[in-house]
């Protein structure tokens, strides 16, 4: 079982957004700062730094994370998703970019991406929330400028749109 | 003159800056490359409230890996001066403590390292030895002549006490039928935008000049304050922002410490220096609004009519007077009267100062202080002489016919139709119900109550209006200060297609989008024509002191002034399309990207020609017809200096604001659940619904939290209680309910769009009127916010024993 | 906020995990989600020399159901254990408090043991443990050691895992016949630590109400099987003896009250589920 000295960094390498990324860490650095800074990818952004804004979620295996609550060596091997691999394609938004967009749901655009990645994975799991089911599992994130409600409007109505698409689209 | 055709103003459009936010591709200050060779500061904080510094230590933390420089304040002396202190008086004001630290998170080192990590493993390695002062914490310390001043050329801890008299309360006092009096006190509270500070630094030797980089959002009256501290002229202080401010609601007026701190770090380490704060910093040490104890008393008629109102307020600005302080107590200094026709005002003003962390804009900014002790007011007047809260309310509104309205401290109501927007929304509203709802709600033996309030929520603040602070005499040795300049600047490139620069420095306020509505419509273009950039440059940007995005100005006067800049140009393209079109130019019409002649549109020319003509052939074209960019300057003229009177109009625009709420007490837990929120809004016109909603949401969530969660709090030896989003609570979408929101618009007459800002006005309202409901629900005459569970089951649990 | 330095292992075997444990003591933390542990590394509240993460050993990563326990390995997060079939059947009690734990994007990597191991007195499986009389198997080079919940916590944060040891699984009592389970927990929002959080375990003869979030450990309290006036007397007896503090949050008085009211209304519905 090697050990990871604390004084260099070390290499690795997992899925990011369905492609292989590899790049090289101390243990102490935290994967916030890996994605950020290490492999460019910005859109993550850090708000707290203790897990409670929930700016930084991500999903790791397909569920919801905090990434300021990882250590990027923690995530050797695994796959992981980010905004940046929520649109479909470039030029095209996902439902739920389309209906935050539709609705206001972001101001400043900082707490966005980890609201995103939250409700990605929750309206997959939970096809047809009601609107206290959405409040509670929003619960897990702060936003300081839209006061929740064009949020909830916008994953209502993505919830639908996504209910009612053909299933092929 | 021509008229635009094509309807963009009004609009819910989509935001042109949403596709980047929601894929990941924004331009926060830390998304953004920084140059080879920039290194990362990370700050030594004050553990103690008050304390001499005797000694630190740095000389192992000089030795740690990645080191290239630790500061001391005696370096940042040795290079800059003091800050401005907001008063006369000789005291100074660091960015960094110097023998002396005055609050738990005051800077006492910086070091420079090559990254973060290494950066903090340095500041474990400082020494302090710290020799503690009796702190003073609580506002009422302050007063307290045994206790040390933090200050020492103050020689006590008021810094300013000024008094006004406005008509005569005296008068008005000794008639009155009653005098109805209420203490109150409102706590810190901070906005805490999710982004928190950042600056990226540099300094050339060679220039002896400073580039900073930093999420500053103004105001910029401040720049000058930074220039001189870092012993440079305005035009060696090069200050930009990013594109994206990922929130500031206030707070990130407060960065512009840590701009001068790290210019200073940048000259002397040779290399650009980062800081991106985390957010134990910026709870501990960005800005907070003030706390602040009133006393006001009302002179009222048997009917409800108030007479007088006698101010007595005390604002805590915490360790330094920190510029702008003391313009929390003076920003609502010309709407102390609030929404109502009253004519006679004393006012005492002090400010005082104690071992917290120092003050700055917060949402509301003063606003919320003021209104949670004049409608806490009027309630009490209403249950003493036993009417409809809404009815002493009513009866004391500024009327509809007397705008625009000079009250009795100088501000200038532009508009507005009180009586009939509280008519409104206690119809559409539904407060007949909600009363019925009370009563039932009563008769189960739940705890239920309702409150109201009313507000001007003002905008485009009156730059002189901190001079009232000042008395007459050294405002005329000091030189007038007023206005307000707004800039924009609309420019055709010689493809002919359009860009806006405005220095509006926006945090999610989708500046880009409502300015290219703005300027569609009055080109005849669609938005996606309009390219917008909204970030600062001081190098290269039209900007006056009043520049940034503060005070909800952007509506009022920004947008303003880009719709000047565009009105002028599209008025040379007219003269010049005149002579293609052979048609008078009061004859051409801007539509659907064409110049068209009225009557017969096949005579008609692309825009983009027009738009290009004066690059491509400035000789076929007259001087003043040149069409290459405009620049419009306004500031109006309303915002006069204060008269020798002490009158000031401290805002140009004045929106109305109603509220009226339900809720309800859990008996077990104390929990306040807020079953029912109205809030009418007269902001004047409104240029995007959608957007205004959302500053309307997010005002409202702001105001939930103070007045139910959120306390910057310290405890008694001056320690900082709430230094993580753990303790400093947030609320969220579980927490923040939906409210009811309803429209009046009367337009400014004023602005040149007619509109009035919207970004502040639930702050002042919503947490005085959630404040009311449970005073209601609990028959009390006195409630601190934040209201929590803990308190209020106290005072339940005291209630039933008294009972029994 | 950034970690000061430590190493890194990944040890595939549990037997990997002891080497290191034997080798560094208490210079060594097991790292499972990281939900507690990493902020307080960002805070520089703990400093290891070396984290020893313990989520790539399978054996670990199991919940086995027996006769009449679950036993849930160190690696289970507190969603697979939500999510797993027939827990609220199996034990109700369970079930009902771990939706309170912080929040559904930290419930993803936070582990069961790891909470266990954490021992923060507000925590809902330390108090479901106890609630139950659930036990927590340890182990070391030295061999391995089961102990009962109520000897595990000893103080704040503060547990008899010794140095050299780790929690390998907790093993959790099934819901036993003619038995009701109740939860209760009150915060100030929903993800929050609880201010007062408590369970009832009701039998035909015997009554426990555990009650966190007060003194430096969930109290443990077997109450006379009374209701009505008499039932008020005993919690509030329970209320006054635990050495409930203000804080930021909380007064001690209003703790108690919680204690009193959350404390009845928990009784109740256990006592509703028996029937």
């Amino acid at each position: 079982m090697p050990r990871m000295s604390a004084d260099i960094r070390h290499r690795l390498r997992f899925r990011l957004n369905g492609r292989a990324v590899e790049g090289e860490a101390e243990p102490r650095m935290l994967l916030t700062d890996f994605l950020r800074h290490a492999l460019g990818m910005t859109g993550t952004h850090v708000g707290c730094e203790h897990g409670v804004c929930g700016a930084c979620t991500i999903q790791i295996d397909g569920v919801p994370a905090r990434a300021c609550l990882a250590l990027a060596l923690q995530v050797d091997g695994a796959d992981l998703r980010t905004v940046e691999g929520l649109a479909p394609q470039s030029g095209r938004l996902s439902e739920l970019q389309q209906a935050f967009r539709r609705h206001h749901a972001l101001q400043c655009g900082f707490c966005t991406a980890g609201i995103l990645m939250s409700l990605d994975w929750y309206l997959r799991d939970h096809p047809d929330p009601s609107e206290a089911e959405l409040r509670e599992f929003l619960g897990g994130h702060l936003c300081r400028c839209t006061g929740y409600t064009p949020i909830l409007a916008a994953a209502l109505d993505a919830a639908k749109r996504m209910r009612e698409a053909p299933p092929d689209a | 003159m021509t008229q635009p055709t094509d309807n963009w103003i009004g609009q819910s459009i989509e935001r042109i800056e949403d596709d980047a936010l929601l894929t990941g591709r924004g331009r926060f200050i830390d998304d953004l490359g920084v140059r080879p060779g920039t290194m990362h500061a990370a700050i030594l904080r004050s553990q103690h409230a008050h304390a001499l510094v005797r000694a630190i230590r740095i000389y192992r933390a000089v030795e740690s890996p990645g080191v290239a420089a630790v500061l001391t304040g005696a370096d940042v002396k040795a290079l800059s001066t003091s800050l401005v202190a907001g008063v006369r008086a000789p005291i100074e004001c660091w960015p960094i403590a110097m023998e002396r630290a005055r609050y738990v998170g005051e800077p006492l080192a910086l070091v420079i390292a090559a990254d973060r990590y290494l950066a903090e493993d340095a500041l474990d390695l400082i020494e302090v030895d710290y020799e503690p002062l009796p702190p003073v914490v609580e506002l009422a310390d302050a007063l307290k002549p045994e206790l040390p001043a933090l200050h020492e050329g103050l020689g006590g801890n008021v810094a300013s006490d000024r008094s006004f008299r406005y008509g005569d309360p005296d008068l008005a006092f000794a008639e009155a039928a009653h005098r109805i009096s209420i203490s109150v006190r409102y706590p810190r509270n901070s906005c805490t935008p999710i982004e928190t500070y950042g600056v990226v630094a540099e300094y050339d030797p060679g220039e002896d000049a400073y580039d900073i980089l930093a999420n500053f959002q103004g105001p910029f009256s401040l720049h000058p304050v930074m220039a001189r501290a870092l012993k440079v002229s305005g035009n060696r202080l090069r200050l930009r922002t990013p594109p994206d401010s990922g929130g500031s609601f206030g707070i990130k007026q407060g960065v512009f410490p840590y701009i001068v701190l790290m210019g200073i770090a940048a000259r002397v380490t040779g290399r650009p220096v980062k800081w991106i704060e985390d957010r134990l910093e910026h709870l501990v040490a960005s800005v907070c609004a003030t706390n602040r104890m009133t006393t006001l008393e009302a002179a009222v008629d048997a009917d409800g009519r108030v007479r007088a109102l006698a101010w007595n307020q005390i604002d805590d600005v915490g360790a330094h007077i920190r510029a702008p302080e003391p313009a929390t107590l003076y920003r609502m200094h010309g709407n102390l009267t609030g929404a109502y026709d009253i004519r006679h005002v004393s006012v005492r003003n002090r400010v005082v100062l104690t071992n917290k962390l120092p003050s700055g804009l917060n949402r509301g900014f003063g606003g919320p202080q003021m209104y949670f002790a004049l409608e806490r007011l009027m309630q009490r007047i209403a249950i003493e002489l036993k009417l409809d809260p809404t009815a002493v309310i009513q009866r004391n509104l500024v009327r509809a016919e007397v705008f625009p309205y000079r009250t009795a401290t100088g501000g200038l109501l532009d508009s507005g139709n009180y009586p009939h927007a509280v008519e409104v929304a206690l119809k559409d509203g539904g407060y007949a119900d909600l009363c019925d709802r009370r009563a039932r709600s009563r008769k189960e033996g739940r705890l239920y109550g309702i409150g109201c309030t009313a507000v001007i929520e003002p905008s485009v603040s009156n730059m002189g209006y901190i001079t009232t602070v000042l008395t007459p005499e050294e405002r005329r040795r000091a030189g007038p200060k007023n206005g307000a300049y707004a800039t924009a600047t609309v420019a055709f490139d010689p493809l002919g297609s359009v860009s806006v620069h405005v220095a509006s420095v926006p945090q999610g306020q989708g500046h880009r989008t409502v300015l290219a509505q703005i300027v569609a419509q009055a080109l005849g273009l669609a938005p996606r024509d309009i390219r917008v950039v909204t970030d600062m440059d001081t190098g290269r940007d039209a900007w006056s002191i009043a520049s940034g995005n503060y005070s909800s100005r952007f509506a009022a006067a920004v947008s303003g002034a880009a719709h000047l800049a565009a009105s002028r140009l599209r008025g040379k393209l007219a003269r010049i399309a005149s002579g293609q079109l052979n048609v008078a130019s009061d004859q051409i019409e801007f539509a659907s990207g064409r110049a068209k002649a009225r009557g017969n549109p096949d005579n008609s020319v692309p825009f983009e020609r027009l738009a290009a003509a004066t690059h491509w052939s400035p000789g076929a074209i007259a001087e003043n017809d040149q069409a290459l960019r405009e620049t419009a300057f306004w500031t109006p003229p309303e915002l006069t200096p204060p008269t020798p009177a002490d009158e000031i109009n401290s805002s140009l625009c004045h929106g109305f604001i109603f509220d009226f709420c339900g809720v309800e007490i859990d008996r077990v837990t104390g929990a306040v659940r807020i079953d029912k929120y109205v809030t009418m809004h007269d902001c004047g016109r409104i240029l995007h619904p959608g957007m205004v909603a959302g500053q309307v949401t997010g005002g409202f969530a702001h105001a939930v939290g103070a007045a139910l969660y959120e306390e910057h709090a310290y405890a008694d030896d001056g320690s900082f209680l709430t230094g993580t989003f753990a303790d400093y609570l947030v609320p969220t979408a579980t927490e923040v309910p939906t409210p009811l929101i309803l429209h009046l618009e009367t337009p400014s007459p004023f602005t040149p769009l007619g509109t009035k800002g919207v970004g502040e006005g639930n702050c002042m309202s919503t947490p005085v009127c959630l404040a009311n409901a449970v005073a209601d629900a609990l028959s009390l005459e006195l409630i601190d916010i934040p209201m929590t569970p803990t308190k209020l089951a106290a005072l339940i649990e005291q209630d039933a024993a008294r009972r029994v | 906020m950034k970690p000061p330095r430590f190493d890194f292992v990944r040890p595939e075997t549990i037997a990997d995990v002891h080497d290191v444990l034997a080798q560094d003591g208490d210079e060594a933390r097991i790292i499972a989600g990281g939900q507690s542990l990493v902020p307080m590394l960002s805070m520089r509240l703990a400093r290891p020399k070396v984290l020893v993460d313990i989520m790539r050993i399978p054996a670990l990563a199991t919940i086995a159901a027996g006769n009449d326990s679950i036993k849930i390995g160190a690696g289970v997060t507190q969603t697979a254990l939500l999510a797993w079939p027939g827990l609220s059947a199996r034990q109700p009690l369970l079930a009902a408090a771990l939706p309170w734990i912080g929040y559904a994007q930290t419930r993803s990597r936070g582990t069961v043991c790891g909470s266990v191991a954490h021992a923060d007195p507000s925590a809902e499986i330390p108090l479901v443990l106890l609630a139950l009389g659930g036990t927590v198997k340890l182990s070391s080079l030295r061999g391995k050691r089961l102990v009962a919940a109520e000897e595990f916590f000893i103080g704040m944060m503060s547990t008899a895992c010794a140095d050299d040891e780790f929690i390998e699984a907790v093993e959790i009592p099934t819901a036993r016949p003619g038995h009701g389970y109740a939860f209760r927990e009150y915060g100030r929002r929903h993800g929050d630590f609880a201010i007062v959080a408590c369970a009832a375990v009701a039998g035909s003869r015997a009554l426990r109400f555990v009650v966190g979030g007060v003194a430096d450990i969930p109290a443990v309290c077997d109450l006379p099987n009374t209701d009505g006036a008499a039932l008020d007397d005993a919690l509030d007896a329970v209320a006054r003896k635990l050495d409930a503090r203000d804080d930021l949050h909380a007064t001690a008085g209003y703790r108690r009250r919680l204690v009193r009211e959350l404390g009845r209304a928990a009784v109740e519905e256990a006592r509703r589920c028996r029937a």
